[in-house]
């Protein structure tokens, strides 16, 4: 055992640990306060974990050890398990398109929208110019006072000796502002497009010009009602009620703002999942599709990487090292490249595949288009892109099994069928049984084959989400999130995730007879 | 002599056999080996096929060139798929990655080879844990996560390659520290016990002794980090959404999403700059794992 002697203990290593714990910190509440303000609890909880174990860990001399974690460890906190848990959470919520924010970003974000009303002050304006493009506005209201405008600052009373304000010209206008420069007539025409777009002031009061002189002030439309917990519009008076069981602002006569916020929304969308009729039929497909597709994957890759290794592994074979690195170069190559030169290869009329099937039979297959075929080139590229694996791993497992065995069962008369059935192959399922599980669970997520091939295409008719005939679960999930024509829905996504989740767990648990072994292994080294 | 006949039968029945078997097996061998190069050799073919385009192509081009490579890294269209950009961001954030990776690797590592500490074992199950759960399942929160701090940081948000290079360390720890740690574990106590009489830091014996000693596991880390990285295509594809920030990948699948037929001697190409590399290091891998391996025993 070898206890902790000594943390380093040079004064300007501590100091230089402190300093940088200080700006971690200050980052960190810096990042917190904004988090808090729009009250987005699930990542500020996450960040108050990160950073007080980071401080615990550098403060406490005992637990030296784990500073050498650190960093490993806020990054898994942060970015492996957070997603994690943020996943469950958002499957209980009502993320999607439209309910994108918290609910105080919503008002932020609401509160932003302007109308001009009819009763708005008008100003008559004069612009000033910077040497780099900035501008402010002298406004001039109809009764005489004076006020400086400049974009994202609060309007403030237009004073001669303030703010760099220089002395007054005859129609009240000054000569100079510091660090700006009074634009002429002609010149002013010639910005107009640019100060035009601008809007001067600070939310709530800005103000915009609306002509050649005339600028008016423009008013927040949407102001939230913290007492009654609604919005009300400022133009028409309507109000609308902050409903928390849909997350939406609504109106009596049933008009919802865009955009609303998220709430909690318990079990719908598992509910929706498993009893919506229009969702579950796609649903099904997928889900069946994906547990063949991960069962013939690992299968026809495992069949064809034993075979080649059986039959390379006997020493007669000349240029056996050769052959091997030659038959491994489909794992070489990146993935997503050898998807896509298939996706060439067996495109319909034009690729090689295709034309030459043409050619001897007069008929290929719909490679791209008909379902059943799009799922056997999934399986044909997947079996290309997985059998190198197989293959390696299989060699060497059946180099492990004693030669004698063999010796001993040709004596007794065994047929070469025999030997492979009673002696190759369940030795070999011992060691490569794990790896079996393994490869079903990573081709149950095997996103690439299917959609960098036919993006889960061609689309399953009538489907009220889009999803197709080769999309399996983890590809339908990411439809859902991203490529929806009917906008994404998060939430949706996430339960989806999550079922993934607990069936991929029950496989392995239920196939622990297996895997038992290589949790051995690895607690032993432990 | 009975016997001795029928040895001799035996052995000429055996060796015909096995001359069957090797012509068999050599049969085999040709068929899979063709089977395994033929889609390499027919993007080569493409590559170099002035045409460019998916139904004009011959296996062996009738006027080889390399019109297709100049197009992609500087021809007119350059700047609706910037190759030598895409190129670029992939060995940048490939690099920074696996740079960062292995020094955090390395780090843990060392805490779990040389110090006793509680949770020591089941932070080490812990992190096997974490990387059996596919991290394509959390893509979708990983779009959130990144989407919400690229509201208040945004060099590290949506679109920007900070952001995704986090992503890219978050499940590093996984199995990668477990090999390592294995390294460190064969190197003897003794080194640092004798160094820390002489009056060493923890640091310097991580830095001046362990690391040097266990270089060839570290540089075959750093090449695996590089190719998972810059072979991945999900997460780049999903939280990376303009043209000049793509990584090699998705430019790639972007060159063939749209105008695929016309563009296929621009993606043959491109496909072929970018797997050359990729495969060379890997066949060079091979033989660098096992001395790798070797070597970290023989230094124990």
């Amino acid at each position: 055992m070898n206890k902790i002697r000594h943390a380093p203990k040079g004064l300007r290593y501590i100091a230089l640990r402190l300093l940088a714990l200080a700006v971690v910190d200050a980052f960190a509440s810096w990042f917190l306060y904004l988090l808090t303000r729009d009250r987005a609890w699930p990542l500020a909880t996450a960040i108050i974990v990160v950073t007080l174990g980071v401080n615990i860990v550098n403060l406490r001399t005992d637990l030296y050890p784990l500073r050498w974690l650190s960093p490993g460890l806020v990054l898994l906190i942060l970015m492996a398990l957070y997603p994690i848990i943020f996943t469950v959470y958002t499957a209980f919520t009502n993320y999607s398109d439209g309910h994108l924010f918290t609910k105080q970003q919503a008002i932020r974000l609401l509160a932003k929208e302007q109308y001009l009303s009819e009763s708005a002050p008008i100003y008559r304006w004069t612009a000033f110019r910077s040497p780099n493009g900035e501008y402010a506005l002298w406004l001039m209201s109809e009764d005489g006072q004076a006020f400086l405008a400049r974009p994202g600052e609060a309007i403030q009373e237009g004073i001669p000796g303030e703010s760099g304000v220089g002395a007054l010209d005859e129609e009240g206008i000054p000569q100079s502002i510091e660090g700006y420069e009074r634009l002429s007539r002609a010149n002013t025409v010639r910005f107009i497009p640019e100060i035009g777009a601008l809007e001067f002031g600070q939310l709530p009061d800005t103000i915009k010009v609306s002509s050649l002189d005339k600028a008016a002030q423009y008013q927040q439309r949407y102001v939230y009602d913290e007492a009654r917990d609604a919005i009300v519009d400022s133009t028409t008076g309507k109000v609308y009620r902050a409903d928390e069981t849909t997350g939406t602002f609504i109106s009596s006569d049933g008009e919802a703002l865009i955009p609303g916020y998220q709430v909690p929304v318990g079990l719908r969308n598992f509910k929706r999942l498993f009893t919506n009729p229009a969702l579950r039929g796609p649903f099904g497909i997928v889900f069946l599709w994906t547990f063949e597709y991960a069962l013939l994957a690992a299968f026809t890759t495992f069949v064809l990487g034993l075979f080649l290794a059986l039959v390379f592994n006997d020493p007669i074979v000349p240029g056996r090292k050769l052959i091997s690195s030659l038959l491994i170069i489909p794992y070489a190559i990146p993935s997503a490249i050898s998807i896509l030169i298939w996706r060439g290869m067996l495109s319909p009329q034009l690729g090689v595949i295709s034309i030459n099937l043409e050619r001897l039979f007069g008929w290929s297959p719909a490679w791209r288009s008909d379902p059943g075929w799009t799922r056997v080139a999934v399986l044909l590229i997947n079996l290309w892109l997985g059998y190198p694996y197989m293959m390696l791993v299989c060699s060497g497992a059946l180099q492990s099994i004693p030669q004698d065995l063999y010796e001993v069962a040709e004596v007794d008369g065994a047929n070469a069928w025999q030997r492979f059935r009673y002696i190759t192959l369940p030795l070999l399922l011992v060691s490569v049984g794990p790896l079996l599980v393994a490869s079903f669970v990573f081709n149950f997520n095997n996103f690439n084959p299917i959609y960098l091939f036919n993006e889960g295409g061609p689309p399953i008719p009538g489907a009220t989400t889009p999803a197709g005939y080769t999309d399996i679960l983890i590809s339908y999930t990411y439809r859902l999130a991203f490529a929806g024509q009917r906008g994404a829905d998060y939430g949706y996504a996430a339960a989806i995730t999550i079922t993934i989740f607990i069936m991929l767990s029950l496989i392995t648990v239920f196939s622990s007879r297996y895997t038992t072994r290589a949790w051995e292994e690895v607690s032993e080294n432990a | 002599m009975p016997s001795l006949t029928k040895t001799r039968r035996f052995r000429i029945l055996t060796s015909r056999r096995r001359m069957i078997g090797l012509l068999l097996r050599l049969a085999v061998a040709i068929l899979a080996i063709i089977y395994a190069l033929f889609p390499f050799l027919w993007i080569v073919s493409a590559a170099f096929n002035p045409s460019g385009s998916l139904a004009t192509q011959r296996f062996i081009p009738e006027r080889a060139s390399t019109a297709n490579f100049e197009e992609l890294l500087g021809g007119q269209s350059y700047s609706l798929h910037p190759y030598k950009l895409w190129l670029w961001n992939s060995i940048k954030i490939a690099s920074i990655v696996s740079i960062l990776a292995v020094f955090i690797i390395a780090l843990s590592a060392y805490a779990f080879s040389r110090f006793r500490f509680r949770l020591r074992r089941s932070l080490l199950l812990g992190v096997f844990l974490v990387q059996i759960f596919p991290s394509s399942l959390t893509i979708v929160a990983l779009f959130l996560l990144f989407r919400q701090i690229g509201d208040y940081i945004p060099a590290f948000g949506l679109n920007r390659h900070g952001g995704l290079i986090l992503a890219y360390l978050g499940p590093i720890l996984g199995i990668n520290v477990w090999l390592m740690k294995g390294f460190f574990d064969s190197i003897p106590r003794d080194i640092d016990e004798s160094a820390m009489v002489d009056g060493a830091s923890h640091w310097q014996i991580f830095w001046n002794l362990i690391l040097p000693l266990v270089r060839p596991i570290l540089a075959v880390v750093v090449v695996l980090v590089f190719i998972g990285t810059f072979n991945d295509f999900l997460l780049a594809r999903t939280l990376l959404q303009s043209t000049e920030q793509f990584t090699l990948m998705v430019g790639l699948y972007l060159l063939v999403q749209t105008r695929f037929t016309q563009n296929w001697g621009l993606f043959a190409a491109g496909a072929l700059i970018a797997s050359v590399p990729i495969v060379v290091l890997y066949l060079l891998l091979q033989n660098q794992i096992v001395s790798g391996l070797t070597r970290g025993a023989v230094r124990g």
